[in-house]
């Protein structure tokens, strides 16, 4: 998380001055108002966002995930200064954003993959025009920002078409563009790719790799598919329940979710189940064809060795773990816990 | 408020003239609607006047003017609605509301800015053809001077200001509501029948009359309607329609934060 080291820190003086987004204890609670019966309505609270705390550094680009309605999107709104917390304490760029929501505006860019900041009717120029106003992004900045966006997002043949006749992807990377115009130190990105072919996932991912590495933009980014977490994030931190259950990198989810990996062996016969030395053991048989699991953590070197010298082996692979059944499984335990 | 910010929502008002610019054969129709529309009315109404000359004080031509005016005005002032409610009130239902909220920008000045450039295009594309076919094929009163066209466009901007107040109320009800269908049509049937779409105003007698005459629906139709026809006086018709414009824009400020102070946005 190599972002503290080029820490400006000018700007966000005072303790805790390396966290770009800080968050200490924040929670967020609805009442939620259920109807019972004819008159009778139930009054229940709800705990979206738990006694969250995390924090960010500058340049940062950090996968935020976890299954639906774990309080992903609260978050990010809270982080907006749309909603504000019930409790905690919560700061981006050393602003309260809920308290100072239109001077936080000029610092973040915000994207929601299933909702447009841009104007449906009209061509997509106009919308980065608005951007120009409500930004008051000085005229100069605005034409370079608008020339390198139009270029590496490919939107040049897109300018005067109106959105509403932009596909998916095109869409998609018009509304990226529109939430850089202003520099923003940071970038939220909801399920920036929902939705995409794989080419304008890739070109979308492609995109947000160079814009970190350049511009040193901070990137928060919730989304479903754990492939943008693999290209994009050093770190991901995992929310179930408004609560963080990890924070770390990608690869000690395999540790933190006790994945495994598998052993497919291929026998020159059908043999008994292989008497594998522990924790490896055999999940399934058939012909002569053997699954083993085995923990990530382990070298598979020993566990080969050993078969290779007491078993007639033909082939062998291994295969790791996904990160999907990972994360399924960890939410699987917390739920059942 | 600074110049800056006069910019930006100079740039909202013009991108919503141009959006309803964009949709052309809609506004064909909606010409056609209106010409139709006046022309059943301007029927009934000479039958009335026949019946009744100086029904309200109005004579003929000056009774087949409102007719014309009304039609003139009906889409601009968005009188029975179509305005931007609906596209607010379908934001706050789907969630898209967070996009606006956001931003660093005003959200009753920023929808005031995009409705004042919806009641340019619908009053120049929609208004001026019917009010011109009304003009040449019947008998209408329509003033000399041009101060009292002047005054008429004032009280017009002021009407527009009050319908606006008026639907930015009705569109935010959708944040406890969530379906706002109902408040849609209480808001259509009470703009039709208080702004004078109906009947003219002055035409209701006793205290119905002086209650209808006395809501703000009336800012809509009848008060430009009477500025033109030389029935009211501009400055004091300009006071009564400031006034509820105030009133109403403040109401729905505090409607606002409200809203959005404790109200969860939709929608994941």
């Amino acid at each position: 998380m190599g972002g503290s080291g080029t820490m400006a820190g000018a700007d966000t003086a005072g303790p805790g001055a390396a966290a770009f987004i800080e968050l200490d204890g924040v929670e967020k609670v609805f009442d939620v108002r259920k109807k019972t019966g004819f008159l009778k309505r139930e009054r229940r609270r709800v705990r979206a966002v738990d006694g969250l705390s995390f924090t960010v550094a500058r340049g940062e680009m950090v996968g935020y995930i976890g299954p639906n309605g774990a309080g992903k999107s609260t978050t990010i709104k809270m982080l907006t200064g749309i909603l504000t917390p019930s409790g905690g304490r919560l700061r981006v760029a050393g602003i309260d954003p809920s308290r100072e929501r239109t001077r936080l505006a000029q610092r973040i860019g915000v994207v929601f993959g299933q909702r447009t900041t841009l104007w449906w009717d009209l061509p997509l120029i106009d919308s980065y025009r608005l951007m120009h106003r409500m930004y008051r992004i000085p005229d100069v900045r605005y034409r370079e920002n608008l020339e390198r966006c139009v270029e590496l997002l490919q939107l040049g043949e897109l300018l005067d078409v109106p959105v509403r006749q932009l596909s998916l992807g095109q869409r998609m990377r018009g509304d990226i563009a529109a939430a850089l115009l202003h520099d923003p130190d940071v970038l939220y990105l909801d399920e920036p790719t929902i939705g995409l072919d794989v080419v304008s996932k890739a070109k979308v991912r492609g995109f947000l790799r160079d814009l970190n590495a350049e511009r040193g933009t901070t990137v928060l980014l919730t989304t479903h598919d754990l492939q943008d977490i693999e290209q994009l994030c050093s770190r991901v931190m995992v929310i179930d329940h408004g609560r963080l259950v990890y924070d770390g990198p990608l690869a000690g989810l395999h540790e933190a979710g006790e994945s495994e990996r598998t052993l497919v062996v291929d026998l020159e016969r059908e043999l008994p189940p292989i008497e594998a030395p522990e924790p490896a053991r055999v999940m399934r048989v058939e012909g002569p064809r053997q699954w083993l699991a085995f923990p990530a953590s382990a070298s598979a070197a020993g566990l080969v060795a050993r078969i290779a010298a007491e078993y007639p082996l033909v082939d062998l692979s291994v295969r790791e773990p996904d990160i999907e059944s990972v994360i399924a499984r960890m939410y699987a335990e917390r739920t059942s816990a | 408020m600074g110049v800056g910010s006069g910019r930006l929502y100079a740039a909202v008002a013009a991108g919503g003239f141009r959006r309803y610019a964009t949709y052309r054969v809609a506004t064909a129709a909606g010409v056609f609607t209106n010409t139709v529309f006046g022309l059943i009315l301007v029927y009934t109404y000479l039958a009335l006047w026949d019946e009744r000359p100086q029904l309200g004080g109005y004579d003929q031509a000056q009774a087949v003017t409102f007719v014309w005016l009304g039609q003139a005005l009906l889409a601009a002032l968005a009188i029975g609605g179509g305005g931007f409610e609906d596209e607010l009130m379908e934001r706050i239902r789907t969630g898209d509301i967070a996009v606006d909220l956001y931003r660093p920008a005003d959200l009753q000045l920023w929808w005031l800015a995009a409705d004042a450039g919806r009641a340019v295009f619908q009053l120049l594309g929609r208004g001026v053809v019917p009010f011109a076919f009304g003009s040449l094929f019947f008998p209408v009163a329509l003033p000399r001077e041009v101060s009292t066209w002047a005054a008429f466009l004032v009280a017009v901007g002021l009407g527009a200001l009050v319908s606006f107040a008026l639907r930015y109320l009705v569109a935010l009800s959708a944040f406890w509501l969530m379906d706002g269908t109902g408040m849609l049509h209480m808001a259509w049937i009470a703009g039709l029948f208080c702004s004078g779409m109906l009947l003219p105003l002055n035409v209701f007698p006793g205290a119905l009359g002086e209650v209808v005459r006395a809501l703000p629906w009336s800012s809509l139709l009848q008060a430009p309607a009477d500025v033109l026809l030389g029935e009211a006086a501009p400055l004091g018709t300009f006071v009564f329609q400031a006034a509820w414009a105030v009133a109403l824009l403040a109401v729905g400020r505090l409607v606002q934060s409200a809203a959005t102070r404790r109200v969860v946005v939709q929608g994941g």
